[in-house]
């Protein structure tokens, strides 16, 4: 581990907020995984005999169950299991291809580069919303296609901050001295360009899976997400909007769920920006 | 006679995770009315901070204990107002790049008349003839347009000239001047060193000259403290000093200055090892590592700044 | 003399639509030490910048042992700059933050040796350490946990290891304290001496390049005024902007030299004429008229001055 990556850590452990809430979503994450094993209650079974039950210990539904007696701890945990992925591989698909993207953009510049935000441009200008519910007409509801179309959406704005780093970092003498050296276009963007635009990108990252999270269950909520049977927190919050008067735990608990999500993705990114922000140091 | 700067056994360290760094360790010094002191160091001798300290610009981390009296009056942890009224009037700096110590949004004349304004309650339209005036006595040229325009459209030399005017303006009784021609151009350094000289035979302020080159200094200072690892390790008249330096380093330092005339030399003299670092441990003397005539005592025991119109602090100093 | 190591003819350099670079020619030979000097905006760093092709010339040839690099493909360029190496002047910028030492040094061999075995590559790495005066245990340590000198050993290691036959040196000395200066040019001279390589060294400080070179070129505004020996440019300088520099350098005895005249701002820049007229004491009109040529004074003395036949003395 670098000496700088060492100083980033240290400063991410004297942030308390910031532990507190990686703390919490290892929780969350750990839950959802060993949750359902202490659980005899399968995702799909229905039990007519506790319809909408509250939160108890009667046929070991703790959470209580929705109105077709479906569990709602089983499927709140898969529910949050599904979000997280989704999240994630998004997240990682806007990584690969926004870095990817920004650097070459940024890096050989010129025309290459005047063509490449164009086209970025371009695709921010359609609206997100239009643009996946394109998708899923077109190819069918999926998760896969929710991955992809997510991702292929949310690069983006990452391809724009890794432009803005390199377009720095190339005037910087190291990037000459590379090119003087015999490094060639590809090498150069991988060694040198990349690593030094790592800290801003980590960060950017980490506040990119709320927000996709976020957008999945809303895409959820609207019946373009996850399909039935299947659970994400937003088709969970979906239905739970229906019942909310007369059964609210079947919103309260996947909407907190999906709430202390967000909270500590947020609080963590920030942590981690101030971590790596070296003026700080 | 009160001197107008004096400076005793100030200490100056940088908290940092924990630990803190000392930058300036215990020094004293004296600048007499009129006198121009030259503090010569290499990066990291804590030159700058020495002065800094001096105006309350110190960073937020810094830890700085001892005195510094201007004119009488105690700086050191003084609340803002005391340092405001000081600061900018009687007491002013000039720094190595005038660039980023200019507004940049700001037109010149603007920025000068400002000074006059704030310190001396002028109203405006005084304050910007004064300006004019002032701007001429440091010989920039057609200061009426320069009084409109941008700092950007200035060049490097002319900037630093604005610079020196607006430090002038309230006629100061010290001048600190950090590095003042440091990024400037050879030719455009002399001629700065020349208006410093000038300037200085005008106003008659005493001058505080930091710079990391010795010859720069040699022309204009009175008096020359040379600084090693945030110590000064001697004070000389500036004349004596180079005829014949008495601490070690500042010999070593002599010879290596690369001279333009003379034989051409197959190598270039060097001093051998590295500046220490902020936050080494080094020993009693912290020069042993590098000095030539270093024995044990060097290492156990600090050298202490001795003598009264010359000082040196070496335990073997070279005669005089 | 041999062939030249290094052809530049009529190099020309634009900045949008300034012209930093103005028809530059000069050769430089094998196991010679050329300085440049000038001041800042000379265009010294664009010279040696257009030589190596990081940036794209608007006209004139950069032969490198008889292969023009400016028309050259991307692959015999890159295989020529093995032997064309630079150390530049800030040497905490010129490394990567986020590669060690070691790494950095070893990156040419990766490049241009990818076969190398690891373990060879490494002995070979700190070998090259060792040539310039770094134990081999500071190939782990990062950029800032090394002070400017040794970045600057780095930086030079990495020029070096591949053995290159020309070494640009742009202000490679510079941002160091006086006491490190002197080591590290004595480094530079200790690998010539080893080597046979050649060196264009750029700088500022014409006390540095005094010591250390053979021949001197000289330029103002992009252009090349004075090219000539060593000793007889610092003896006698036949360019009023050359003997304006050497007038302007500080002594330690504290005698001021004359100053030059600043610049006129923003003077718009002449399309004809001498570019030193407005500071210079000895213009006469046809300096603002008729631009004057490099010209041949004595044996291998250039000047570009309308009056450097005549014996011009700035002190007097």
């Amino acid at each position: 581990m670098s000496a700088f990556t060492q100083d980033a850590v240290r400063r991410l452990r004297a942030n308390p907020a910031a532990v507190l809430a990686l703390c919490v979503l290892a929780a969350i994450a750990l839950l959802t995984v060993c949750g359902p094993w202490f659980n005899p209650n399968q995702i799909q079974a229905l039990d007519w005999l506790h319809v909408a039950s509250r939160p108890g210990l009667q046929g070991a539904h703790w959470f209580g169950t929705d109105r077709l007696g479906r569990d709602l701890f089983v499927r709140t945990l898969a529910g949050t299991r599904a979000s997280i992925a989704i999240g994630l591989v998004a997240s990682l698909i806007s990584l690969l291809v926004g870095v990817t993207y920004g650097a070459i953009s940024g890096y050989i510049g010129g025309r290459t580069d005047h063509v490449m935000m164009r086209v970025i441009e371009i695709l921010s200008g359609l609206p997100l919303i239009f643009f996946v519910i394109f998708l899923t007409v077109i190819f069918g509801r999926g998760e896969y296609l929710l991955f992809i179309s997510i991702g292929a959406v949310g690069w983006l704005t990452m391809a724009r901050i890794v432009r803005g780093q390199t377009l720095s970092i190339r005037q910087q003498d190291f990037i000459a001295a590379a090119v003087a050296s015999g490094a060639g276009t590809g090498r150069v963007i991988a060694w040198h360009v990349i690593p030094n635009v790592i800290g801003p990108v980590v960060v950017y990252a980490t506040l990119t899976v709320p927000q996709i999270i976020l957008f999945e269950s809303f895409l959820s909520f609207l019946g373009l997400g996850v399909q039935e049977p299947g659970a994400s927190l937003g088709t969970l919050i979906a239905e739970g909007v229906g019942e909310m008067e007369a059964a609210p735990w079947i919103l309260l608990i996947p909407g907190g769920f999906l709430a202390a999500l967000l909270l500590c993705l947020n609080i963590f990114g920030d942590g981690l920006r101030d971590a790596l922000d070296v003026r700080q140091a | 006679m009160t001197p107008t700067l004096s400076i005793e056994e100030l200490t100056v360290g940088f908290v940092q995770q924990g630990e803190t760094i000392e930058a300036v360790d215990g020094v004293s010094l004296c600048i007499a009315p009129s006198e121009c002191v030259g503090v010569v160091g290499e990066s990291g001798s804590g030159k700058t901070q020495l002065f800094m300290a001096a105006m309350g610009l110190l960073a937020g981390n810094a830890r700085s204990s001892g005195n510094i009296r201007f004119e009488g009056n105690e700086l050191l942890g003084a609340p803002p107002a005391v340092l405001n009224r000081v600061r900018g009037s009687r007491l002013t700096m000039i720094f190595q790049d005038p660039m980023t110590c200019l507004t940049p949004h700001l037109r010149i004349g603007t920025q000068l008349a400002e000074i006059m304004v704030h310190h001396r309650r002028a109203s405006w339209d005084e304050a910007r003839a004064a300006a004019v005036r002032m701007l001429e006595r440091v010989q920039v040229s057609e200061p009426r347009r320069r009084m409109n325009q941008f700092p950007y459209e200035l060049s490097g030399g002319m900037r630093q000239r604005v610079m020196l005017a607006m430090s002038l303006l309230c006629e100061p009784s010290l001048l600190i001047a950090d590095e003042p021609t440091t990024a400037l151009d050879v030719t455009i350094q002399a001629q700065i060193m020349q208006l410093l000289r000038a300037v200085r035979g005008e106003f008659g302020m005493a001058m505080a000259l930091i710079s990391h080159d010795l010859a720069v200094v040699a022309g204009l200072a009175d008096r020359i403290l040379v600084m090693y690892a945030g110590k000064i390790v001697e004070s000389a008249p500036a004349q004596e000093l180079f005829r014949a330096p008495r601490h070690p380093y500042t010999a070593e330092l002599l010879k290596c200055i690369p001279r333009v005339f003379g034989a051409r030399l197959a190598r270039l003299p060097s001093l051998a090892g590295q500046a220490p670092r902020p936050g080494e441990k080094l020993p009693a003397c912290a020069f042993a590592p590098r000095c030539p005539r270093a024995a044990d005592r060097c290492r156990s025991e600090r050298p202490l700044l001795m003598g009264a119109d010359r000082q040196v602090a070496c335990h073997f100093p070279l005669a005089p | 003399m041999s062939d030249p190591l290094l052809q530049v003819r009529n190099l020309t350099v634009d900045f949008g639509a300034q012209r930093v670079l103005s028809d530059v020619n000069f050769d430089l030979f094998r196991a010679e030490t050329l300085g440049l000097v000038g001041e800042s905006g000379s265009g010294k760093s664009t010279l040696a910048r257009a030589i190596l092709r990081l940036l794209r010339p608007a006209q004139g040839s950069v032969e490198f042992s008889g292969v023009n690099l400016l028309s050259s493909s991307a692959r015999v360029l890159r295989a020529q700059r093995r032997n064309l190496q630079i150390v530049f002047q800030d040497p905490l910028a010129s490394l990567n933050p986020r590669m060690r030492a070691g790494d950095a040094v070893a990156e040419p061999l990766k490049i241009f040796e990818p076969q190398s075995a690891p373990g060879a590559r490494r002995r070979q790495v700190a070998a090259m350490l060792e040539r310039v005066g770094l134990s081999a245990d500071m190939a782990a340590r990062y950029p800032h946990e090394l002070s400017g000198g040794q970045c600057q050993r780095v930086a030079i290691a990495r020029a070096m290891i591949l053995q290159p036959a020309l070494l640009i040196c742009d202000e490679a000395v510079s941002s160091l304290d006086v006491s490190i200066q002197g080591q590290i040019v004595n480094l530079l001279l200790d690998l010539q001496a080893q080597t046979g390589m050649a060196m264009l060294f750029i700088s500022h400080n014409l006390a540095v390049v005094r010591h250390l070179c053979s021949r001197v070129l000289v330029m103002y505004c992009g252009k090349l005024v004075e090219i000539a020996d060593c000793d007889a440019l610092f003896a006698a300088p036949l360019h009023p902007y050359t003997q304006a520099l050497l007038a302007a350098v500080p002594r330690i005895d504290g005698t001021p030299g004359p100053a030059v005249p600043a610049a006129a701002e923003h003077s718009a820049r002449a399309p004809s004429g001498c570019a030193f007229r407005y500071r210079c004491a000895f213009a006469l009109p046809v300096c603002a008229s008729q631009e004057p040529p490099l010209a041949q004074i004595s044996g291998g003395h250039w000047a570009a001055c309308h009056r450097s036949h005549e014996t011009l003395n700035p002190l007097s």
